[in-house]
This record gives structure tokens, sequence and C-alpha cells, in this order.
């Protein structure tokens, strides 16, 4: 069983970082779309959203259609108007940039006709004539979701095996609660599932309770989303030390229930990525007075987005870039982080050892691959704990396909609803015989 | 600074801004404000025997989040008493000596005529202006469009007025007709001093989709009103310059319709009018638009250098010509200035859905810059119109060896004509 989500979750106290638009507003930027022909703002988009035929519709509040637009391109739209980086794509793409004026907030107008679609209950597709045959779909995150939703359009039965309790996947525990929180997510995924047909295996987990040959067994195709694993750990001394946690363990239980941050005045989050940059946000927001990123190379070439680092430097965080940690110190816990720096090729400079005060240290390093889980099934390549797959979503394997984060090693939601849509479409045509 | 006098038929202002006969010269009090702002004049809202009006008179026509790019009203003339009106006046002259009032009447019978036109002068109106325009409420009971509508009866009561008169009169024309001329030159046989125009276009503004009434809905019902505002300017424009332009008419124009700043002003003066007259944008935006409005002018005509309104009154009239005698061999193509295109294709579309299918999407490595082909490019403006960006799209004419050819040489001598283009 899907259970309910805690009432006492830390994530609520987050203030959103972008603000809705109410109907006046958006409909006032809406106006300023030019309304491209072939736009740039679509191409930019992995789901290929039709932007200007959404906002032209807002504009004449046609937002029953407005919204159809959206989700017959993604499923996913009324998450992914709230987490997309549009600030590096869809708004980056938006001509208005090339003259020096604002561009069009197409993620915030994707929000508010979501938001409106959802606020008005409405539906906007039915599940297909059976068609006799039965998919299974492995981990119930973005790429699962879009992907049964988009089966059960064309009749398939589905069956979604999920070894949490909760759907969603880190649409419900990971995103930063400025951004969503996780009773949205759970939303969506109800929503999305409101198509119907789709049966839920909870609690049971592949490579323990089944592997990819049992669902052969009791299915026509089997689609994998399994996203990554757990935190990537850096085994230096001390690691045992309390205080010493993974970022986004860390970020799930403030979005599922409670931290304790009792005591805790100095916070180190190491790693450059965009979960660093979400767990130094987070950290600010819950009230750390002194929070730090540690990266070990130059602050351009950290992997996480601009924007969100500038975010973060507006709530006070600070960054030791071009510094390596070497060792946790402390007695039972960790109250300081033992660092050298490092030349422009990351390695270690000699002599340059210091101690940066800290009293909690999250590791934001990356996520275990679980490639592993399914590498003895004959046929699936596995490529840097990736699963390898075409252009279509196709294993190695017949019948076996897979998408999002296990598949592509950690991209956004969004990346997910399109390869799990396009993934459905390529298992549609294997089980109808087309080639 | 150059000078802003105008002189329409004798009536003298300090500028050629006026006040339409409408609600913002309902009052002397608003009279007044309106001339301390820096109105040159005022026609006072239309006197006559009071009447009553409804409650829901207004309509706007919203487009694309401008607030009402079109305007309607179903308000009648004057609802306050002819004292209260007359007394206001005479106030209002006696404080503003140099300023402009004119009385806008509209009354039935000739005795009617004559006696409000003799308070009018008493009360101190430096001219009048007959309402034979007003296309709603008026009209049904004989009055407004109803005369000006039928030459003979403007000919008719012009004539009254004109022989009960000792100041201007100016007929003011409706444009709920097909052809503007035949009631202006009826205005002139009658006698007028000069012509205003024009007054609103009949019209329903939008329909409440939802209760299925037109607006502006009173109650249950909706009816027809008078429409203005910038929507309606090209249509003004066309019958000032089709009556400037008429030889057989010789009168002064007062120009209106939709005119919201000093750019609207000018290009009505080019095409013959002597001064302009405003109401929408002043019920929009108060009466403070004026100070642009003076300003505008003033470096225009320092910049064009003029001295005096007549310098440049009538100066696009000579150019306003009829199909006929367009120059068929003229030919101009698009150009698009790839620096500052922005690359959002609007133009493609337009000309591959709407216009001659010559301008191709080329995308150069990341920038997207549309392309013209010359062969096929009938110079429509289309693209030109859609761009977003000023001064990207140019419309470039060609030299093409063709010795200039109208219609009407083709036709009378057998002039000839280059190849068509974009018919295909």
């Amino acid at each position: 069983m899907i259970r309910d989500l805690s009432t006492q979750r830390d994530e609520t106290r987050f203030e959103e970082f972008k603000p809705p638009y109410g109907e006046h507003q958006a409909r006032i930027e809406a106006e300023r779309c030019l309304y491209c022909e072939d736009a740039p703002c679509i191409a930019a988009c992995p789901t290929s959203i039709d932007v200007p035929q959404f906002i032209r519709k807002i504009t004449t509040g046609n937002f029953w259609g407005s919204a159809r637009t959206i989700f017959s391109a993604n499923i996913l739209g009324m998450s992914c108007a709230r987490i997309c980086p549009v600030e590096t794509s869809c708004v980056a793409a938006c001509v208005h940039n090339e003259q020096g004026v604002a561009p069009i907030q197409i993620g915030k107008l994707q929000r508010f006709v979501t938001d409106h679609a959802y606020g008005e209950g409405w539906r906007y597709f039915e599940a297909g004539a059976p068609s006799g045959k039965s998919v299974a779909l492995v981990g119930g995150g973005p790429a699962s979701l879009a992907a049964a939703h988009e089966l059960r359009r064309r009749g398939h039965a589905c069956t979604i095996y999920e070894k949490r309790e909760l759907l969603g996947g880190l649409n419900t525990f990971g995103i930063a609660p400025y951004k969503m929180r996780a009773d949205a997510a759970a939303a969506e995924a109800q929503w999305v599932l409101g198509i119907g047909g789709v049966e839920l295996k909870i609690g049971v987990e592949l490579g323990k309770d089944f592997g990819v040959d049992d669902l052969e067994g009791a299915h026509d195709a089997v689609f994998i989303g399994i996203g990554l694993g757990d935190d990537t750990f850096l085994s230096l001394p001390g690691a045992d030390l309390e205080g010493v946690q993974g970022a986004l363990s860390f970020i799930e239980r403030l979005k599922l229930g409670r931290v304790d941050l009792e005591g805790v005045e100095h916070a180190v989050v190491l790693g450059g990525g965009n979960t660093a940059l979400d767990a130094v946000r987070e950290l600010a927001g819950l009230g750390v007075n002194d929070v730090r990123l540690v990266y070990r190379g130059r602050e351009e070439v950290k992997p996480g987005y601009a924007h969100e680092w500038s975010a973060a430097k507006m709530e006070g965080v600070r960054a030791h870039w071009r510094t390596q940690p070497i060792e946790y110190l402390g007695e039972q816990r960790v109250n300081a982080l033992k660092c050298l720096k490092t030349d422009e090729a990351k390695r270690a400079i000699e002599g340059s050892e210091h101690e940066l005060r800290c009293d909690l240290v999250l590791l934001a390093l990356g996520q275990q691959t679980l490639g592993a889980l399914v590498a003895e099934a004959a046929g699936i390549e596995i490529d840097a704990g990736c699963i390898r797959i075409d252009g279509s979503g196709a294993t190695g394997r017949p019948g076996v396909f897979a998408g999002g984060d296990c598949t592509n090693g950690g991209k956004e939601v969004v990346n997910a609803a399109f390869e799990g849509k396009r993934a459905a479409e390529a298992i549609d045509r294997y089980l109808m015989g087309e080639k | 600074m150059p000078d802003l006098r105008a002189n329409c038929a004798g009536i003298v202002s300090p500028n050629p801004f006026w006040l339409a006969s409408a609600p913002p010269s309902n009052s002397g009090e608003q009279v007044m404000r309106a001339f301390d702002a820096g109105w040159g004049g005022a026609v006072w809202k239309t006197l006559g025997q009071p009447i009553q009006n409804v409650s829901s008179r207004f309509g706007g026509h919203h487009y694309r989040g401008t607030r009402a790019i079109g305007f309607n009203n179903i308000e009648l003339i004057t609802d306050r008493s002819l004292e209260t009106n007359f007394r206001e006046i005479e106030e209002v002259k006696k404080r503003y000596p140099d300023h402009a009032i004119v009385v806008s009447l509209m009354v039935e019978s000739e005795q009617e005529w004559k006696e409000i036109i003799q308070r009018s002068i008493d009360a101190g109106a430096d001219g009048l202006e007959l309402n034979f325009g007003c296309p709603h409420g008026m009209c049904e009971r004989g009055m407004g469009s109803a005369v000006g509508q039928e030459p003979k009866v403007n000919e008719r009561i012009t004539s009254w007025a004109v022989r009960h008169s000792s100041v201007p009169v100016i007929v003011k024309l409706t444009p709920n007709v097909h052809d503007i001329r035949p009631h202006g030159r009826a205005a002139q046989r009658g006698g007028a001093h000069a012509v205003s125009l024009i007054n609103t276009i009949k019209s329903i503004v939008s329909v409440d989709i939802d209760r299925m009434i037109p607006a502006p809905i009173v109650g249950e019902l909706g009816t027809n009103g008078g429409y203005c505002g910038p929507a309606v300017k090209p249509i003004a424009l066309q019958m000032v310059g089709a009556l400037a332009g008429d030889p057989e008419f010789k009168l002064p124009i007062s120009g209106i319709g939709g005119i919201s700043n000093w750019r609207d002003a000018v290009e009505f003066m080019l095409l013959g009018s002597c001064c302009v007259q405003v109401c929408t944008e002043v019920m929009l935006r108060g009466y403070r638009i004026v100070e642009d409005m003076i300003e505008g002018l003033e470096v225009y005509m320092r910049d064009k250098g003029f001295q005096k309104l007549d310098d440049f009154v009538g100066g696009a009239a000579p150019a306003f010509s009829d199909w006929g005698d367009l120059d068929m061999n003229f030919e101009s193509v698009a150009r698009i200035d790839a620096e500052r295109c922005i690359g959002c294709y609007d133009c493609v579309v337009a000309c591959r859905d709407g216009g001659h299918q010559c301008i191709e999407p080329v995308a150069e490595g990341e920038r997207r810059v549309p392309v013209v082909d010359e062969d096929e490019c009938v110079g429509c403006n289309l693209c030109e119109i859609v761009c977003p960006v000023p001064g990207c799209i140019t419309m470039t004419e060609i030299d093409n060896d063709w010795s200039p050819a109208t219609w009407n040489q083709h036709v009378a001598t057998g002039a000839l004509l280059r190849p068509k283009k974009g018919s295909h």
C-alpha cells in the first residue's frame, strides 16, 4: 500500500522561491510572447511542449486547451513547471533574450495553467481498448509514471513495482522544497495513475524479491526505470563520525519528516553539483548560520547550475573552491574537516593542509548506479553503471526497455518524462508487432 | 518655438487641440481644468432638450492585453438643464477669453434652433457645432445621424442655423454613410463655415458570451452604440482625406476620430484638418495628455522647419491618390537585417500562410535568420508589419529599369507593365 505523507515535514517550513502567478499576472506575461514559428523554446524542451501554443491559449482564457497542449507532450507537466531548470532550457532559448528583453517566464506560465487544470479536476486522456498485453514497470518514479500513462492510452495493462511505499521517485523525496513539496509530487502521481488500469506492487525490490526473468514470465514486456541508488560516500578517515551524512538521505528526511539540526552551527556540503547546491540552500533555509560548499575544482567548472549558485550566495552560503577534503576530525561527532587546496587540474597542492570548522558534513558527490541489478540478464549491457539503450529506449534484450536516471546517469525529471514516454511508444510497437 | 495657434473658420485657439463634444466637456468645472492643463479649445457637450441617460453607458474593445483599443457609448446629449449649461459657458468664457468655446447643439424645429443658437451666442460661444452625427438614441428621434445621413435635411437645417447665427457654424458629419463627400457638400450648400468629422460609428462593441447579450448591457438588453477610439482612426483619416481632396469642397475641417497623441494629430492635419478634437483618449487617461501633444507637435514642427500650422496642414493631401494612378512598375522587396533579427520567424510563418511563400527559415549555426527570395517577393509589407524588432525588416525599392506606368495609363494607352511576381 502507498502510505500517506506525514503532516510533520520540515519541508513545509520553506517559502516558494518562485511564487506562482495569479491569472492576471499570467495573462500579462503571456501577452508578451511573440508566438514564434518553429520556436526555439520548443526545441529546448526534452518533451517538445508546444510552448507558443499553450501560452497563446492563456491569453484567450482557454486554460483547458492550454493545459491539454502541455500534458499531451508531457504528462508530468505540473511538476516540470516547478522544477525544470528553465533558466538553461526553454527560457534561455526565448528570442527575447536576443534583443535584451526579459525572456518569457515559461515555467511560471506552465505552472499557472497546469495548477489550474489540477484545481478544476480536468482530465484529458482515457485508457485505450484492452490490447490483452501486459507490461511490468520497475520503479515508481517519473520515467515509469510517464511510460505507464502512455501504455495505458494504448490499452496495455501495466504493473508498477516500487520498493518504497511512495510513488514519484526523486520528485517526491529529492526536490528542493522551495521548488516543490512532496505532496504535490504525490498528487501528480495519483493524477497520472487516474487513467486507471495500473496495478501497484509496493515494497518489492528488483534483485532481492524478483529478477528480470520473473517479470518476463509474468508480463509481455518490461520497462526499467529504477533511477539511481544511495549517496556516494567518500571513504576518508573519520567517515563514521556522527554528523557525516549523505546529502540525498538528508534531503529525503527533510522532505518526508524531520531533520535534527540541534547544535549545528557550521555545516559543510561536499560537491559542486545541483544536489550540493540544493543542500546548501536547504541548510541555510533551515536556519544554519554558517553554510559552506567545498568543491575540488574552480567555480567555473562546477557541474551545478549558475542560477542555483547565485541564489545560494544570496541566501548567505559561502564556497571553498579548489578544496579537497582528506579527513573528518572529531571525537564522537565531527567538528572539523581537514582539507588540501588543489591546482587547476584538481590535484592536491603539497603543504596546503587546513581545517574547516563544522559540525555537520553532507556528501553530495553523486549517487550509486544500479545497473548491476540487471547485469545478469543476458543481452542487457551496462555502461559505467548505466543501462545501455538505443534511441527508442530498448535494451539489448528483446522485450526489455529502460529510461530515466538508470540509463542517463542522472538528469532532470523532464528527461525521464520524455524517455519514459518514448519507451512506451517503442514497447507498443514491440507488442503490436510493428518494427 | 513654432506658433501653434489655430484658426478654424474664424474660431481662434492657442493650439489646435480641442476637446470633442463628449463627457470630458460636460461641465464648466471640467472645461476649466482642461484649459488649465493646456487644451486650446472645447466643444461643449451637446445641448438640446435635456434627456435622461441609462446606467451602463460605455463599452471597451480590448485586444491582447491593451484596454480599449476601441470604445463605444450609448450616452445621449447633455442631461443637465440648459440654464446651468449656459451659465457655466458664460463663466468659462469670461475666465478664459483666449480659448475657443464651441457649443454643440441638437434640436428639432427651426424655432428651437433659433432660440438655442441665440442663447449660445449670448453666453459667449465662439462658434457652434451642429451634431448631425450621433448614431444612437437621438437618431431614432429624428436627430443626430438621421440628419447627417440625408444631404437635403442636412442642408436645410444647416441653413437655418447659419441664418440665425452670428458666429461660425461647424457641421459635424457622421461616418455612417457610404461616401462622405455628398454630405460635406450638403453642409457647404447650407452655408456652413466648417465641418468636423468623424462622429462615432454605429456599432456593437462586444457580446457577453455567457449571458448572450450585446454590450454595454442595460439590465437584460444591449443596444447599438457609437464606436470611437484608436481603432477608428484609419476610417476617420480616409474620410478627412476624401473630403479635403474633393475639388467641390472648400470648407475647413476639424479632424476627429481616434486621435490619441500628437502623431495622430499631425496625420489628421497633413490630410487637411486645421485643428483636431479628442475625446476617447481623454476619457481613458485624462486631460493631462495634452502636455505631450503640445510638446510633440512643437518638436515636430521645429524639426521640419514649420513656423505655423498652415505650413503643413494638408501636406499629405496631394499624395492621397486613386488606385488607378499608382505606379504599377514601382517595385519593392523586403530586406532583413541579420544583425538585428532575433530569430522569431514570425515573418516566415506570416509570409508562408498569408503572403507569397518567399521567406525561408535558414539557420546559420546557432543563429536563425530568415532569407527573402527577392525574385518572388511582391513587396506586400506583411513581414515588416509582423516583425517585432524596429528597423529589422525594411521594404526597399528596387531599380528595375521599368518606366513608371499606372493602371489608368495601361488601360488608356497600353503603357507596359512589368511581369507579375508571386503569382505562381
